[in-house]
């Protein structure tokens, strides 16, 4: 793939926390339009990668670029305007709020209006500004299927109506790159297999890089192009999900024992969309 | 049964509570978005408070000039205590937090009494008539004005949380610091702004009751009242802190008469309050408009 269309690229990221290193010298890149996972066991240092990119770690060693900005040193809150949304793997909504303020929350920096100037609602355009925010909320609300609740308090709803409403406010940002912090965790599989339908339209149709985090192999397997393996904080392989699965370093990683195959069951992506 | 004393002790209780109330949405303010409890809020009275008349008496500048410079440099103040004292704190425990602002309390009193002396100091004479007759009540015109620009600031408030975008990103710095930033809002402006505007906003109260009852370090014992009332309204609820302070102002006054006229205990008025208190918490332990916690098991 060429140069000029890598929207992510991470070089030689190393984080210690004290004495643990959770992450040793990892490097990949994450094209424009890609969905890309990252996948391991428990603590390979997946989220800590995740959260080197949304900037709520800084590595020690190495360089994070997004499109043609150094980003390495810049607050989460940057990055954020600069195009990169998430979400994360324990729900982190603001459960006193209604649905509708949680996702308005994610249009913080897109709006323009002020205290001052929104008082004079009519004459500067806030009104208008009202409005076409409360579209594109009700658009994402409607992909999403969240309009029944939308006016429901977030900490009263259900776990997977939770993880939809957090998506919905991370897409809410209008990232170019999204990261998924485990997206599918704690949910069945009726609510995967949507789920992994939002992923997708997401992607294709409105146009957003997704880095996800996923335990579940059917869906990663399925949704991804490319996917990348950590194991105790080093990258042990990069590839398409069918190079993946044949990579028997990864195979020790998961099972421990170097001739074993995947089990059936682990690899099975049946009934994901 | 005094009636007329009643009424006069009502009426007073609802103008001082009103500005309890104003001084608890300060505390509230910063509660909200930064979950310190702030006990240097009486201080901020003080400071407002000294500094206005300091401009008024010593420069002798008109009052019209005086107090609006007089909010500029809360404003400044504000945001020079968040960037200086608090900020390095970011990240630190909130228990540490609380007690900065309890070192910071004493530290400004001390400060206030080195520059301008421990006794009490009046304002010069700002409205032509002290007192306006009121349905048959005097009335200090200070204590009107005090009135509209209580009322005036707690639709400001109301209307800054529920509808501002700055609002929604303090509610939402509120809840969580770390997902508030991933969602593109600086964590760090908005605990300036919450300084600032609670630092203005007190300073305000501060001057109005400065001209009323002369300023001395009394004035930040007001920081002391609003904790019943800030806890009784429920800690992070504005429209809680307005009903606490005047529940507060109201129960102080009547205590005051009932006292007066049949059980001379001597100074109920400053206990009942806490009376209320305790009782209300025993019954709604979120305080009246205290948002309760959700829990999913």
């Amino acid at each position: 793939m060429s140069g000029h269309t890598t929207l992510l690229k991470v070089e030689d990221i190393s984080l210690a926390f004290g004495g643990v290193k959770a992450l040793q010298g990892v490097s990949f890149s994450v094209e424009i339009g890609e969905i890309f996972s990252i996948i391991g066991p428990n603590g390979a240092g997946k989220t800590s990668m995740l959260n080197c990119i949304s900037g709520r770690y800084q590595p020690q060693v190495g360089g994070i670029h997004f499109r043609d900005d150094e980003i390495t040193k810049l607050k989460p809150n940057q990055r954020c305007h600069l195009g990169i949304g998430r979400t994360f793997q324990n729900l982190a909504l603001f459960s006193h709020m209604s649905v509708l303020d949680n996702i308005m929350v994610g249009r913080h920096h897109l709006l323009k209006n002020n205290f001052l100037t929104g008082g004079l609602y009519w004459f500067t355009g806030a009104r208008r500004e009202e409005l076409e925010h409360r579209r594109q909320v009700e658009e994402i609300i409607d992909f999403l299927e969240i309009t029944h609740i939308r006016k429901a308090q977030a900490g009263t709803l259900s776990y997977g109506l939770r993880k939809r409403v957090e998506l919905a406010r991370a897409v809410a940002l209008k990232p170019d790159l999204i990261l998924l912090d485990e997206p599918m965790a704690g949910m069945n599989q009726e609510e995967k297999e949507d789920m992994a339908r939002y992923i997708i339209d997401l992607n294709e149709e409105w146009g957003m890089t997704v880095v996800m985090i996923e335990h579940d192999m059917g869906v990663v397997m399925d949704l991804s192009h490319r996917v990348m393996v950590l194991d105790f904080g080093r990258r042990i392989a990069t590839g398409q999900p069918d190079e993946i699965m044949a990579n028997p370093l990864v195979k020790k990683a998961y099972l421990g024992e170097e001739d074993d195959a995947l089990g059936d069951e682990e690899i099975s992506t049946e009934g994901v969309a | 049964m005094n009636t007329e004393l009643l009424m006069q002790l009502v009426v007073n209780g609802l103008i001082v509570g009103s500005l309890y109330g104003v001084v608890a949405m300060c505390f509230v303010l910063i509660y909200k978005s930064t979950r310190v409890v702030n006990f240097a809020q009486g201080e901020f009275l003080l400071i407002g408070a000294w500094t206005c008349w300091w401009l008024l008496v010593k420069f002798e500048l008109p009052f019209w000039f005086g107090f609006p410079l007089t909010l500029a440099f809360m404003v400044i103040f504000g945001i020079a205590l968040q960037v200086i004292v608090l900020r390095p704190m970011i990240g630190e425990p909130i228990i540490s937090v609380i007690m900065i602002t309890i070192g910071l309390s004493f530290f400004f009193q001390a400060l206030m009494g080195l520059l301008f002396g421990h006794e009490t100091k009046t304002y010069p004479q700002v409205f032509e008539t002290a007192s306006v007759n009121v349905l048959g009540m005097q009335v200090q015109t200070a204590y009107i004005l005090s009135m509209v620009v209580s009322v005036l600031i707690m639709i400001a408030f109301y209307y800054f949380f529920k509808y501002s975008k700055a609002g929604l990103a303090m509610r939402a710095t509120a809840f969580d610091q770390q997902v508030a930033q991933s969602l593109g809002i600086s964590v760090k402006s908005v605990f300036a702004a919450s300084w600032a505007i609670s630092a203005v906003v007190s300073a305000l109260a501060g001057i109005v009751i400065g001209m009323v009852n002369g300023v001395s370090s009394a004035l930040s014992f007001f920081g002391i009242k609003v904790f019943p009332a800030v806890i009784l309204g429920g800690l992070d609820s504005i429209v809680g802190a307005v009903v606490g302070g005047l529940i507060i102002g109201v129960l102080e006054n009547v205590a005051e008469f009932a006292d007066s006229q049949w059980l001379h205990i001597g100074n109920l008025y400053v206990i009942a309050p806490f009376y209320a208190l305790v009782i209300i918490l025993m019954i709604k332990p979120y305080g009246l408009f205290g948002t309760k916690d959700i829990e999913r098991i």
